[in-house]
């Protein structure tokens, strides 16, 4: 199934059972997969069969991508999700934050970003407002995805730069970058809150997040007056009880603060699950969830024999818009990696052009033989859309319980660039 | 043990009695007589020594004086002991540290040191003249060929130095090492104290011993991955950005118009705190605060050296 030896995974797993303290750790090689929940399920399962979570050192640990992918689920900027983590079906919960805010709310999940484009397609949703997000270069399938940006009525995109995505845009608002430009806080992987300060001016006419919402929400006849960072971290503390107790001043005096944090005389939660180990048993036991192993949706074929997956290099960052800017020493064109063994029967050197197909698309980019990989692997980043729109190759079908695309397994096919192909 | 006994997440540690500069103190064991000597308000010249890296004993500025050693001995790495009678003032220990401070100082460029090391030359009344003038700068390379441990006789009118061109070979940070004092902290960094790259080492032993890649090529060469952590913690500027490089040469490194912001790196969800230095409305070199639990100082390449994208 993997190619990885079963005496090895189970040798692996022995070792992590025995020790004192373990921890699984791991990104988006376990999540983007159309089974990408039953991947961290299965993790949850030997974790809890082990007894490795509640305990100092043992634990489950999705790193994030990015430096609020956590604090962005908090803050609720998910379809289900009100902040802190109560659901928006929950109408009581949903209650406190319409009196809050003297408006009502939608009762129902709303579309993940999957759902989001899917909803585009049938022509039900025609105007969207992307902020801080290039998904006319990210998203899988990008060939199709530009062109459900291209069909829709309106379109606002609101970005540091002039992305690929804002070239779609009826409307660019430009905005400053909120690690350096302006004043608000970010949750890290290990659920800690911390302080982000402006070091430096925006450029031009970029405003902050806030003051671009509550201009907008102004000039649409709600006057939200112009809060701070901290005003509106204030009113999300006294929305979300484990957002409390965390104060500008102590997140300040603390250097950050855990989550949970009920109120400002707690130092904040380094461990979660910790009623696990309570005798008698705190709450519900944690279930097990029975996973079966699934194929990739992309399956090998002989007209598409290779496996793709994609990958990131330590001095780039997602597409590049970020880190397209400094020179690292360590930067390399962007090319198919494949094994010596693949590159020798398909007759291929190194260096060579080739054309990379998928059920999707065609790119053409270089071919670096790579002895690290396995007969049937091949990888790619998506750094570097300019030279090679790896995209346009990978797989948009999602998992149906996260709503995370396939991009890790592509079925592709590498050809000779032909003359004519060369010449166009 | 008992299967899944609570961990302890610190030991308890015995308070010991002991003798500082004539006074009684008492410190939990574990403690150095360094930690002791800063909690005690007692000023201690350090140049190898940093807080986030394991103490490597190498420039032999920190020394006291033990009642019952024979030898001064290095307070950044010594334990307090029960009973122990700590020197830290005798006319030995200011001696010790003045020749070590003096003959660092007279081969070695120190005017871009950390500000305490300059008040440590001052208060030890360091005297670099009476080495004479230094010698003069060896050319681009001639250093790293000679033979270490292979000294040559001094003529005795000059005063030997290190200098020799900056090493230039890629965009993001530079190798001084008319500046490098061979204190090892950018060989800790680069090693087992956050990094575990080991791209750099000491080579050789003696006055031409060197700060090396493997086989000396260049950085780009090498096993370096630009994190950068060797440039945080180089206590003379012997290892620095470029940019910052750049800017001193132009004479545009203006100390005086620039601010220090702590914030948290923008690439992935670790949250790295980043210590920004701003000038005229520009990053112009970002550390990362050494007391900061995340990466206690470290960063990696994009979090150092990736904020092009907001230079205005």
């Amino acid at each position: 199934m993997t190619g990885v030896p079963a005496a090895a995974i189970r040798e692996l797993a022995h070792r992590y059972a025995e020790a004192d303290r373990a921890q699984i750790c791991w990104t988006l090689g376990i999540t983007e997969h159309h089974t990408g929940v039953d991947n961290v399920l299965s993790l949850i399962n030997l974790a809890l069969l082990t007894g490795h979570v509640g305990r100092y050192g043992s634990g489950l640990n999705p790193l994030r991508g990015q430096n609020n992918v956590q604090g962005g689920g908090d803050m609720g900027a998910i379809p289900n999700k009100l902040p802190g983590f109560k659901d928006i079906t929950d109408d009581a919960e949903r209650g406190r934050f319409e009196r809050a805010w003297g408006m009502p709310l939608p009762a129902e999940h709303g579309w993940h970003l999957s759902q989001m484009f899917e909803a585009m397609d049938r022509g039900e949703l025609r105007a969207a407002y992307i902020m801080g997000e290039n998904p006319a270069e990210s998203e899988a399938d990008v060939a199709h995805c530009r062109k459900l940006l291209d069909g829709l009525d309106h379109l606002v995109v609101q970005d540091i730069f002039l992305t690929k995505t804002a070239e779609y845009a009826d409307v660019v608002l430009p905005a400053a970058a909120d690690w350096c430009e302006a004043d608000g806080t970010v949750t890290n992987s290990e659920r800690r809150v911390q302080r982000t300060r402006k070091a430096i001016d925006p450029p031009g006419q970029a405003w902050p997040d806030i003051k671009i919402i509550t201009e907008l929400a102004k000039r649409m006849g709600h006057d939200w007056g112009d809060p701070t960072a901290e005003q509106a971290w204030d009113e999300l503390r006294s929305l979300s009880a484990m957002h409390t107790g965390m104060s500008y001043q102590r997140l300040e005096e603390l250097g950050g603060i855990q989550w949970p944090c009920p109120d400002e005389n707690h130092p904040g939660s380094k461990l979660l699950h910790e009623r696990l180990w309570a005798d008698p048993l705190e709450g519900q036991p944690a279930p097990f969830h029975a996973c079966e192993w699934l194929p990739p949706i992309d399956t090998l074929t002989e007209q598409f024999p290779l496996r793709m997956t994609t990958v990131r290099r330590l001095d780039a960052y997602n597409t590049g818009v970020q880190t397209d800017g400094y020179t690292s020493p360590l930067w390399e064109r962007e090319s198919l990696r494949i094994s010596p063994e693949d590159a020798r029967r398909l007759g291929f050197a190194d260096g060579d052009r080739v054309l990379i197909s998928s059920r999707r698309g065609a790119i053409e980019a270089p071919l670096r033989v790579d002895a690290s990989l396995r007969p049937g692997l091949t990888w790619m980043t998506p750094h570097s859309t300019g030279e090679a729109d790896v995209n346009l190759l990978t797989n948009e079908s999602w998992d149906p319980k996260s709503g995370t695309s396939e991009f890790k397994a592509t079925a592709i096919r590498v050809d000779r660039v032909t003359p004519e192909k060369q010449r166009g | 043990m008992r299967r899944n006994a609570p961990v302890m997440l610190g030991a308890i540690r015995r308070m010991l009695d002991f003798e500082l500069d004539g006074e009684p103190v008492r410190a939990p064991e574990g403690s150095t007589i360094l930690d002791v000597c800063r909690e005690q308000g007692i000023d201690t010249p350090t140049l190898c020594y940093l807080d986030n890296l394991t103490p490597v004993n190498a420039c032999r500025v920190c020394m006291v004086e033990v009642d019952g050693s024979r030898v001064l001995v290095p307070s950044c790495s010594r334990d307090v002991e029960a009973g122990m009678v700590v020197k830290t003032d005798t006319e030995r220990v200011r001696h010790s540290r003045k020749m070590v401070l003096e003959l660092l100082a007279s081969s070695t460029d120190m005017s871009l040191a950390e500000d305490a090391v300059h008040r440590w030359m001052d208060s030890y009344g360091v005297d670099i003249k009476r080495y004479g003038p230094p010698g003069p700068p060896a050319a681009a390379g001639e250093r790293d060929r000679r033979q270490a441990g292979h000294h040559h006789v001094p003529d005795g009118l000059t005063a030997e130095t290190v200098a020799q061109p900056v090493k230039i070979d890629n965009e993001l940070y530079v190798r001084d090492y008319a500046r490098c004092i061979l204190c090892y902290k950018c060989v800790e960094a680069c090693g087992e104290d956050a990094q575990n790259t080991f791209a750099i080492a000491v080579a050789g032993r003696g006055f031409d011993a060197t700060i090396a890649t493997e086989f000396d090529v260049t950085l780009p060469d090498s096993a370096c991955v630009y994190c950068g952590n060797c440039i945080a913690v180089c206590p003379t500027g012997a290892l620095m950005p470029k940019s910052e490089y750049d800017m001193r040469q132009a004479g545009t490194w203006d100390e005086t118009k620039q601010d220090q912001v702590t914030t948290v790196c923008t690439f992935c969800g670790v949250g790295c705190n980043l210590e920004l230095t701003t000038q005229d409305n520009r990053i112009v070199r970002v550390d990362s605060p050494i007391d900061h639990s995340i990466t206690n100082g470290h960063l990696c390449i994009k979090g150092r050296f990736g904020y092009a994208h907001v230079q205005n």
